[in-house]
């Protein structure tokens, strides 16, 4: 539905003509994020400032229009589509590092700085950027913000909420507030820990600061492969059973290994049933010790074609492979559809044995890569969404991985948030009074549901929790 | 010869395509994931933040017109016109997503649908009668007129703003130039058609390194312009009668690789020769393979080097330039950052959107002058005109140069 004409005007005078994007045919563009979901937005408005986003919003408050923020429309869980249409509220052009403190060790960024682009800069001063989500190329720290992404390093280092200290943000009425500031311990209500991670549902972010770290003196990488997915597994906890904590632990299986190595001919064994990439980093000498231990517990284990990275170009090439494999399954099938589900580390061997049966009922390709460090699942189902049948198959096998994980004490989500996708499967985990709780909390700070509504919490008016079912322009125009 | 000066169209050739959208191939475009990862590696969604302006949007729209799902709608073609094809986007996609033969049948299926444009179809004429044309060209006298007729850039529209127009190449007599010490290769050298007239001294270096690492090098008499220009503007047809053409030539002739120091050239050789399969080479590809012998002098100079899209991106060739730089005894390398994307050349795009290209240009400038060095080294004639542009009005004396002369410094 088009908005009305006055309020287009009204959106046009506060960030400029060109700003406005409200032609039918081009709001086409705009209908889907990294995840399978569409739905058009009514228009999508690009703000170049705190104050038009804090204007856009007021404007929205006002005539009840439901405002999505959208950074690089990477998400996984469909948490920038316009599910209840609306305005996608872009912030792809506030993408100003506004200040490196390098005694501080803080940066102070713009909601659309891309996250590698801060790293970059901040290499400079000797300093990077933590939380590396494998989207880092193009996703924005506004967005990472919201999702409180994950990346390979995070099981080291923590989640994109360890390394934020404050953030400007714009709340449902249009008012801009800063929440915490530069102290390490956020003093009083924590409301920074609250908006971290609130998927676009409680604020706008408009202003970030976070936390720099020193690039470490010394980085040692190592590959190995193993037989099956399980044993690997079994390294996994055992290497965490002797006290080490790696800066990343990855795992690749088969399939996810053919389909990087077409691309990026990174030297990963492709005779293998899965490899892992183990990163150390620290001074000299514990790299060196760290490593010498691992490979000792990874070849106890079955690992085999243990070798280390010898240059930081051949280092690179290691983590391309890695950060690029969940575009490069595209060489299989043109579509992927994930969970992200997490699990006690302890239990992965079980649940991957669980997610290779499900596929295998189902008679559909998975490829497996993920953040074993922590336990964290992406089971990439793999399909082509030009044959309309396999659909309600993909998600039915979706949802019974999903389940796996929660029987086995797991979590929905650990890194890609639950936005569209996962939202019907709350109710396994929280109970109808975790489920209030948390929108009393969305109430405190969105009561009329203007921002990205439809996300998160169940929704009762939808007949269906499948995405066959879904509606949006995306099912209407058979896209599937 | 046909009316427009081009070689004649082979006879019973049914024009490509008589169905709407019919070159793209939907194979090609399902290889899109639509996972985002490509989008801060294309200039233009750097600039406006735009989906529409990025690949996964371009590629998406592309998709829906030829599934049906979306009419053709005339407005909608400036999101595939403001495409560079500079192919970043391919250098990035993991899924290996074809962007440059998909922005190509894109292009031409496009020429197919819309209203026809002054603009377009004079750039067109111009350009069948000057590079299609040999004789044309020469004549066509300075420098900044050359780039004028060719649309090859705005921004110099005054000659001012160009080098002064040297003296074309010209091939050694009986079309050889003799290696130089023991011979170990013939190769065959594309003479092409911007660069003897714009840049004769890239060639001039070119053709002296393949010399002295030993190459007998054969310039094959009645090449024409490889095409490129023209399948980069969906003009297929015209590029399928210019390697017609040459094909002719080339089959002709006995060489072990044919050797291309224009990357918009040896891209499309590659990809749209099918006949020369595996032996068309970059210059510093093909330098890399057989080695260079042992510098003589010491250049003193700080150099950087902006990647052709071209090379980079559709040739994937990235070390070898930097490498044999590196290389010369005296080089005081920097790397440039955001040194692969594209600077806002890309052949005919700068005269058909002269304000987007102007504004990459601006951004890729900051970082080009942020490097201070003497030199900054490329490896297309297009990078060259469009940095030189760009730095004089600046008022800066970084030179640019080819690879080929920047190496040549060492002997
Ligand atoms: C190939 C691939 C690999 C990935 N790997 C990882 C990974 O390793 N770890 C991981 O955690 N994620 C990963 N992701 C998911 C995704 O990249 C992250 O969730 C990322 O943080 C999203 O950032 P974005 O800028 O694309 O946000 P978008 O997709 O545009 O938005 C995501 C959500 O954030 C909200 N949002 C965006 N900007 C703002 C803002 N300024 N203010 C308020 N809300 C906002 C949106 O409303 C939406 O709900 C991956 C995705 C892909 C495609
Ligand atoms: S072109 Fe490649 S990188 Fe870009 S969205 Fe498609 S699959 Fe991803
Ligand atoms: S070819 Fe260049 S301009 Fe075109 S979509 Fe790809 S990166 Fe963007």
């Amino acid at each position: 539905m088009p908005l009305p004409q006055p309020v287009a005007e009204e959106l046009r005078r506060i960030v400029g003509r060109e700003s406005v994007i409200d032609a039918p045919n081009d709001l086409r563009i705009f209908e889907r994020d990294g995840s399978i979901e569409g739905a058009v937005p009514d228009a999508v408005v690009l703000a170049s400032s705190t104050e038009h986003v804090s204007a856009v919003i007021k404007v929205a408050a006002k005539h009840r229009i439901p405002v999505v923020p959208r950074g690089a429309g990477t998400g996984l869980s469909g948490g920038a589509v316009t599910i209840r249409g609306g305005i996608a509220l872009q912030v792809t052009r506030m993408r100003k590092i506004l200040a490196i403190d390098p005694v501080a060790q803080t940066a102070l960024v713009e909601p659309g700085v891309v996250n590698q682009e801060l790293s970059l800069v901040a290499a400079q001063h000797g300093l990077f950027y933590a939380p590396d989500p494998s989207s880092q190329k193009a996703c924005t720290i506004g967005g990472n913000a919201a999702e409180n992404s994950g990346g390979p390093h995070c099981l080291y280092y923590g989640v994109t909420t360890n390394h934020v200290l404050g953030m400007e943000v714009v709340l449902a009425d249009g008012s801009v507030h800063w929440v915490s500031g530069d102290a390490p311990d956020r003093v009083g209500l924590d409301l920074c820990g609250v908006l971290v991670g609130s998927e676009g549902t409680l604020c706008a972010i408009t202003k970030i600061k976070v936390r720099l770290l020193r690039i470490p003196p010394s980085i040692a990488t190592m590959l190995a492969a193993f037989p099956s997915i399980e044993t690997a597994s079994q390294a996994v906890s055992a290497v965490i059973g002797h006290g080490i904590v790696p800066a990343a632990l990855e795992m690749m299986d088969s399939v996810t290994v053919g389909a990087v190595e077409a691309h990026y001919h990174a030297g990963y064994p492709t005779d293998a049933g899965a490899v892992l990439l183990v990163e150390v980093d620290g001074i000299a000498e514990s790299t060196r010790e760290l490593m010498a231990a691992i490979g000792k517990i990874l070849g106890e284990n079955q690992g085999y074609a243990i070798r280390e990275a010898q240059t930081p170009a051949e280092r690179e090439l290691l983590w391309a492979g890695r950060k690029g494999a969940i575009g490069a399954l595209g060489r299989i099938k043109p579509n992927y559809y994930l969970h992200d589900g997490v699990v006690p580390r302890s239990r992965l061997p079980q649940v991957l044995s669980a997610v290779g049966e499900i596929g295998e009922h189902y008679q559909l390709p998975v490829a497996n890569v993920f953040h074993a460090g922590d336990g964290n699942l992406h089971p990439n189902i793999l399909f082509d969404l030009r044959d309309r049948q396999v659909l309600h198959q993909v998600e039915a096998a979706g949802e019974e991985m999903l389940r796996a994980v929660v029987e086995l004490g797991g979590a929905l989500s650990g890194e890609h948030g639950i936005g569209l996708e996962k939202s019907a499967f709350m109710p396994w985990i929280y109970n109808p009074d975790d489920l209030g709780a948390m929108h009393r909390v969305k109430d405190v700070f969105d009561a009329d549901g203007i921002l990205n509504p439809g996300k998160i919490f169940p929704d009762p008016s939808r007949k269906s929790v499948h995405l066959a079912g879904r509606t949006g322009l995306a099912v209407e125009a058979k896209w599937w | 010869m046909s009316v427009d000066g081009f070689p004649p169209r082979s006879p019973g050739r049914a024009r490509v395509g008589a169905d709407a959208f019919a070159r793209l191939s939907d194979d090609d475009l399902a290889t899109c994931v639509h996972c985002g990862l490509c989008l801060d590696a294309c200039p233009t969604f750097r600039i406006t933040g735009l989906e529409t302006e990025s690949p996964r949007g371009r590629i998406y729209l592309m998709t829906q017109w030829k599934r049906g799902t979306l009419p053709f709608d005339e407005e909608q073609v400036k999101h595939i016109d403001l495409c560079l094809g500079c192919r970043t986007c391919e250098g990035v996609c993991p899924s290996g997503v074809p962007y440059g033969r998909i922005i190509e049948a894109g292009r031409a299926d496009v020429e197919d649908q819309r209203r026809p444009s002054l603009k377009r179809a004079t750039s067109r004429v111009a350009l069948r009668q000057l590079v299609g044309h040999p004789g044309r060209l020469r004549a066509a006298g300075a420098a900044a007129r050359v780039a004028q007729k060719l649309h090859l850039t705005s921004v110099a529209r005054s000659g001012r703003m160009l080098p002064r127009l040297r003296a074309r190449f010209r091939a050694p007599a009986g079309n050889i130039a003799p290696a130089i010490g023991q011979r170990k290769h013939r190769v065959a050298f594309l003479v092409g058609c911007v660069m003897p007239i714009m840049y004769p001294q890239s060639h001039d270096a070119a053709v002296k390194l393949l010399q002295l690492a030993g190459c007998e090098v054969w310039f094959p008499p009645g090449e024409r312009c490889c095409g490129a220009l023209f399948a980069h503007n969906g003009d297929l047809e015209g590029a399928e009668r210019l390697r017609e053409a040459n094909m002719r030539v080339y089959e002709a002739g006995t060489f072990d690789a044919l050797i291309v120091d224009s990357a918009g050239c040896g891209a499309h050789l590659k990809d749209f020769y099918p006949g020369l399969k595996g032996r068309v080479k970059d210059l510093t590809e093909w330098l890399a393979e057989v080695g260079l012998p042992e510098p003589k002098r010491e250049a003193r100079i700080r150099v950087t080097y902006q990647d052709a899209c071209h090379l980079v991106h559709a040739q994937r060739i990235k070390n070898q330039p930097r490498d044999l730089i590196r290389a010369l005894p005296g080089v005081e390398w920097i790397e440039m950052r955001h040194a692969d994307i594209c600077c806002g050349a890309a052949g005919l795009y700068s005269t058909l959107e002269p304000d987007m290209s102007n504004r990459i240009l601006q951004q890729k400038l900051e970082d080009v002058l942020a490097t201070h060095a003497d030199v900054i080294a490329v490896a297309n004639p297009g990078c060259q005109m469009q940095l030189e542009v760009g730095l004089r009005a600046h008022g800066s004396a970084m030179k640019v140069e080819h690879v080929s002369e920047v190496l040549l410094r060492g002997y």
